[in-house]
């Protein structure tokens, strides 16, 4: 590099000539393509893309050039090395695809393998049975009410208009608590709670109250000494027993469907007059729709509202009352009772947990 | 009360008999539970009546054969000669009258009767015993008929209901408590008239053709304490003791379920059965004396009809004569002067009992009689006359017996209009108003005179209303709300409209109740299975706990009459049930159980006497009328009777709670889960429990965690005794938790929490202490020695070995503080961390580990 003007001879800055140029560039393209992986294509990219590759190296040349050639040769020089770059990393891409396809496949599981390291667990049907009742109830603006189990003869019975030593005491076998002379029982149903209700809460009342009832019924498919029930009380201003029969409607369609409907038979219960026993239309009954028995109902019996100090001429009222089990059987298609009592887990985990 | 649909429908003006199911259905409408309609199957072919002419014994049998030649009229196989028939029975003689199946019969079943081969002659038909005619299910022998029932060769189909196409049917009649006066075919037959607006002929007004009555039958004193509101007797003489009942009437007391024994008794049982009044009938001639009807003295003794001596209470009501009691009032007759097959002077008794009275002899005797049945449902006290005719006129027409003049008609129950009940005012819309339907105009009125009531429409005071003067038989009806039911069941029900009540005055679940919900749902999501065990409890299940005798445990709720003698208590814990589960399960081979199950326990160890004496035993009870409200205090003393009722949780683990896997090891339930129960349950309520240890049956000694909630016991936690598991047969390391729900706050709104952005400072401490100080004090302590600025501790290690000595561990804890309202600065932190320290060493002699 002697003489003064030497530079200025493009023929003197090899490196920059086109051929050089295109030489380094194909070299660099074709090294970068036979590069299987990613590890050696970042080997070869010093070679190619580094400070001393050729490209970078004729780069340095151009300001050895005169002033009207530096335009034209950085122009090559650009596009070479864009060229370069460009081929780096269209391998890049193909390589990096490559290695992830490769590890994605390499961390493939089987995902049929069984994921119950801790299994969930689930509700009882009946629990969620008696939530849905009451949720039903709730809607449409009523109130939940509960009372013990070991209750007072006086609210299981006497209050509720079961004469002593009439039959209608027999007509449910009845746990009786020792001593004697306590009139102590295991509740029979969850009326003695409409008296509790009656007596503890201002009027207009509307309650649902859900709760465990005995009986001495000895354990079979259809029968168990320990039952639950769900009781609604209304007792306001110019209630009838159209409103009873409003009510249970509502309470149909929202357990078993738009289709569902109530018929009353007139029955007997102490506590109420007129009784009725609902019948319930079932569109799923197991061999066609049907009407299937569910629970009793009636007006609440005048004596009932004066044993609770609630005027009979200006309050009336109605009440109904169903067997939780019952329900849960037909609605479900249970055919045996002792499955809810037995505790057995497959049983309650069928049932999950209703939202 | 089973009853034949031709008998139901004798006295029903009825144009047209209804089928059996449409009668059935017109009961259900007006309020009768019709249990069954059971209905007789046809006989087709040649049933006919036989007379025996001829047995011949076959001897050569293992069984007594007879070989009969039966006069069967013209119908035979050879029109001239009687029929040759086997019969395998031997409850009949010659001339009696039978019922030949003859070949071309087919029998109930579809057994078809053909002439065949048997014990080596040829059987010519088949001579029927009654379950073989589809009458009952009787096969003590075959059927005789009562002499001149028919004559041989008469078709036996029609005479014995089975005809084809005219087959009769039994309606099996459920009667509710307060309708005693349907336990008769002059009841129902008068429902079926209502539900088919149809005449009724009331049976009791039928002359039964008796001479005039002249003096008394029988002296009879009936003593006001014996509850008797009217004893009517009669008396028949000459009775033929070996007249049979008339087949119409044995088929009827057959079909209705009762079994014919001679014709004084079956006359009795027929017209208790057509009439509702139960009735006895007495052999005169051993009746010694005066009848008396009085209370039992207390050493008394009857041996009653079913040759049971019973000791009689004196509470019971007995007819006595000289000899002492001869029947127990209302509930059976006494064998002493029972009627035998040589009887001929019959005194007949139709009496009126007390209803209460009745149902408690039964009860204390255990004799549910069809007498009793009706008298404790109460009977029409106006039917005995009638009654007692009818069945004199039975046994005069059947029993060729003398009907006496004298009746004897005992007792306060007044003659006349005076024996009416009690007039009913009632507005005359108030079915309308109960109803919620506006019914046709006269519809009420109509309505109860149909039941049989006596109307008077009265509109004195300007509203229009009914005096209503319900039948002797409707003593149900004292109320107007009574009257409101006939009218509204006959009405029918399906008029009734459908209407929902407006009212939205409700404030939803309370907090304690959707609390409730959520601890279920919590444990669920957190792998617990919910359970709903029995709450009746074995005493020896505490033993097997090993409570000490004076556990309040042990104080439990004791039933009177469990079905199950060892299982008399009510559960004072929920564990025993739970664990119940546990072993159910494993014994099907599910040996890894999370259970639970929520449910109030009776303690009546928490019961507030106010009398101060016998805690855990309530007194006897306070005597609250029903006529109007309870006073305050007769409240509280009902209530205060009861045991203590708190709603309890409790959850059991056994087996591993994460099982083993393709993943690896699992990791069995431990004290651990169960303790983390008790949180889960508690953070519920927005509390954290504080832990202590605790020595406390059936839990393990060394390995049971007390819960307190704001310093109250809310229950405990952890693995159960592992001697109480042997004993229960429970898997080894059962776990278990238990708490109380009613002793965890509901806070309507729970505090407001503190959230401060500025940064914290984290420290940590590890700590050495002896090996009984428990974790979770030393935390408590260190929290109060940090003071305010301590936010957050948490033990992350627990260390013990040479390093730290014997009998002493190191518990490494991390401290997170920070300040509300600045940056803490690292000097301020270490002073509050040194405070926490220091407090753990005076309080716990821990020291700073090195």
């Amino acid at each position: 590099m002697s003489g003064t003007n030497d530079s200025f001879d493009p023929k003197q800055v090899s490196a920059l000539a086109p051929e050089a140029l295109s030489a380094a560039r194909d070299e660099a393209t074709s090294a970068f393509a036979g590069a299987t992986t990613l590890e050696a294509l970042t080997a070869l990219k010093p070679a190619h893309l580094g400070d001393r590759s050729p490209v970078l190296l004729a780069r340095r040349e151009i300001g050895a050039l005169p002033p009207q050639a530096k335009s034209d040769a950085g122009k090559r020089v650009n596009e070479a090395r864009l060229a370069v770059q460009t081929a780096y990393d269209e391998r890049h891409a193909v390589l990096s695809t490559e290695r992830d396809e490769r590890v994605l496949a390499e961390e493939a599981v089987d995902v049929t393998l069984p994921t119950t390291r801790h299994p969930r667990g689930s509700r009882h049907p009946l629990t969620q049975t008696s939530e849905r009742i009451a949720d039903v109830f709730v809607a449409m603006g009523w109130e939940v009410a509960e009372g013990p189990e070991v209750e007072s003869e006086w609210f299981n019975f006497d209050a509720l208009n079961f004469l002593p030593d009439h039959p209608a005491r027999t007509m449910q076998d009845t746990f009786h608590v020792e001593p004697p002379a306590a009139k102590q029982v295991l509740r029979t149903h969850t009326s003695p709670v409409q008296i509790r209700t009656l007596l503890e809460r201002d009027l207009p009342v509307y309650v649902v109250c859900p709760g465990r009832t005995f009986r001495t019924d000895e354990l079979d498919a259809t029968h168990t000494p320990v039952f639950h029930q769900i009781e609604g009380l209304a007792v306001d201003k110019g209630l009838t027993m159209a409103h009873l029969k409003g009510t249970l409607d509502a309470f149909a369609r929202a357990m078993f469907g738009p289709d569902s409907r109530i018929r009353m038979r007139p029955s007997y219960f102490p506590f109420t007059e007129p009784s009725a026993e609902p019948d319930v239309w079932f569109p799923q009954k197991k061999g066609g729709a049907g009407w299937v028995e569910w629970g009793g109902c009636g007006m609440v019996d005048p004596n009932v509202l004066e044993a609770c100090g609630v005027d009979p001429e200006v309050y009336s009222g109605f009440a109904f009352g169903m067997g939780l089990e019952r329900t849960l059987m037909f609605r479900n298609g249970l055919p045996d009772m002792r499955d809810m009592v037995e505790g057995d887990v497959r049983f309650t985990s069928a049932f999950s947990v209703e939202p | 009360m089973r009853v034949p649909v031709s008998w139901l429908t004798e006295h029903v003006g009825l144009t047209e008999v209804p089928s059996a199911d449409e009668l059935a259905e017109a009961l259900i409408r007006v309020g009768f539970e019709v249990e069954d309609v059971e209905q007789l199957e046809a006989v087709t072919g040649p049933l006919v009546i036989g007379r025996v002419t001829e047995i011949e014994e076959l001897t050569e049998f293992k069984k007594p054969i007879r070989f009969c030649r039966v006069d069967v009229g013209t119908r035979g196989s050879d029109p001239a000669e009687p029929q040759g028939i086997v019969c395998g029975a031997t409850n009949f003689a010659v001339g009696d009258l039978v019922v030949a199946a003859l070949p071309g019969t087919t029998l109930p079943g579809g057994f078809a009767i053909a002439a065949r081969k048997t014990y080596g002659r040829v059987s010519d038909g088949m001579i029927c015993a009654l379950d073989e005619l589809g009458i009952g299910d009787d096969h003590a022998g075959i059927l005789v008929l009562p002499p001149d029932t028919a004559e041989p060769g008469a078709d036996a189909a029609p005479l014995l209901g089975v005809a084809d196409g005219a087959a009769e049917a039994v309606l099996d009649v459920a009667i509710n408590p307060d309708r005693g006066y349907a336990l008769s075919i002059r009841g129902l037959g008068r429902e079926i008239a209502c539900a088919y607006d149809a005449p009724f002929g009331d049976p009791t007004a039928i002359n039964q053709g008796l001479p005039a009555v002249e003096g008394e039958a029988w002296p009879v004193t009936v003593e006001p304490a014996s509850g008797c509101r009217r004893f009517v007797a009669r008396r028949v003489t000459d009775l033929d003791p070996t007249a049979p009942t008339p087949w119409w009437m044995t088929r009827r007391l057959l079909l209705a379920g009762i079994r014919p024994i001679s014709l004084a008794v079956d006359v009795t049982n027929y017209v208790m059965l057509e009439l509702g009044q139960p009735m006895h009938a007495y052999d005169a001639a051993r009746v010694t004396g005066d009848v008396v009807v009085r209370r039992a003295r207390a050493d008394e003794k009857i041996t009653t009809l079913d040759d049971v001596s019973r000791a009689l209470d004196p509470d019971d009501v007995a007819v006595c004569d000289e000899s002492g009691p001869i029947g127990l009032a209302g509930v059976m007759g006494g064998a002493s002067t029972e009627v035998t097959d040589t009887t001929a002077d019959v005194l007949l008794e139709a009496a009126t009992w007390e209803p209460a009275s009745v149902a408690r002899a039964a009860r204390r005797h255990k004799l549910p009689s069809e007498a009793a049945r009706r008298f404790e449902r109460t009977v029409d006290p106006a039917v005995a006359r009638a009654a007692t005719d009818r069945a004199a006129a039975l046994l005069a027409h059947y029993g060729s017996a003398t009907v006496a003049p004298g009746v004897t008609d005992a007792g306060p129950f007044p003659a006349g209009d005076e024996a009416a009940l009690e007039p009913v005012r009632m507005a005359l819309d108030l079915p309308d108003r109960v109803a919620g339907v506006a019914y046709p105009r006269g519809a009420s009125v109509r309505r109860l005179v149909q039941v049989g009531c006596a109307v008077d429409v009265d509109s004195q005071d300007g509203a229009a209303a009914v005096v209503v003067t319900p039948p002797t038989w409707r003593p149900d009806l004292v109320r107007p709300a009574d009257l409101v039911e006939e009218v509204l069941r006959l009405e029918g029900y399906d008029v009734i409209p459908s209407v929902l009540p407006a009212f939205a005055g409700g404030t939803g679940l309370t907090m304690a109740q959707r609390r409730r919900r959520q601890v279920s749902r919590a444990l669920a999501d957190a792998g617990y299975q919910e359970v709903l065990p029995s709450p009746f409890m074995a005493p020896g299940v505490l033993d097997a706990f090993g409570l000490d005798d004076d556990d309040p445990r042990r104080s439990a709720v004791r039933l009177a009459n469990p079905l199950d003698a060892d299982r008399s208590l009510m559960a004072t814990t929920l564990l025993p049930g739970l664990l119940d589960a546990v072993v159910r399960n494993v014994s099907r081979g599910l040996r890894d159980l999370a259970l639970f199950h929520v449910g109030q326990v009776a303690r009546p160890d928490r019961g507030e006497r106010s009398d101060g004496e016998g805690r855990g035993t309530p007194g006897a009870a306070p005597v609250v009328g029903t006529a109007q409200r309870p006073t305050d205090a007769e409240i509280a003393a009902l209530l205060e009777g009861l045991p203590a009722q708190p709603l309890r949780v409790g959850a059991v683990l056994t087996g591993a709670w994460e099982p083993k896997g393709w993943w690896g090891e699992g990791r069995p339930a431990t004290w651990t889960d169960a303790v983390e129960a008790a949180r889960t349950v508690a953070s519920v309520y927005g509390a954290t429990p504080e832990v202590s240890d605790d020595r406390h049956a059936p839990w393990h000694p060394g390995r049971c965690a007390a819960l307190h909630v704001d310093g109250v016991l809310v229950g405990h936690a952890g693995e159960l005794h592992p001697k109480v598991l042997e004993a229960l047969g429970l898997p080894p390391r059962t776990c278990a938790m238990e708490l109380e729900l009613d002793r965890l706050p509901v806070h309507e709104v729970l505090a407001r929490p503190e959230v401060s952005a500025f940064p914290p400072v984290l420290l940590d401490v590890a700590l050495v202490a002896a090996t009984d100080v428990p974790a979770a004090a030393l935390e408590a302590t260190l929290v109060e020695g940090g003071g305010d600025l301590l936010e957050d501790v948490r033990l992350f290690d627990v260390y013990s070995g040479a390093q730290v000595g014997e009998g002493r561990r190191s518990l490494a804890f991390a401290l997170r503080l920070r300040a509300p309202d600045r940056t803490l600065t690292l000097e301020e932190a270490s002073a509050a961390r040194d405070a926490a320290i220091a407090l753990a060493g005076e309080r716990h002699g821990a020291t700073l580990r090195a």
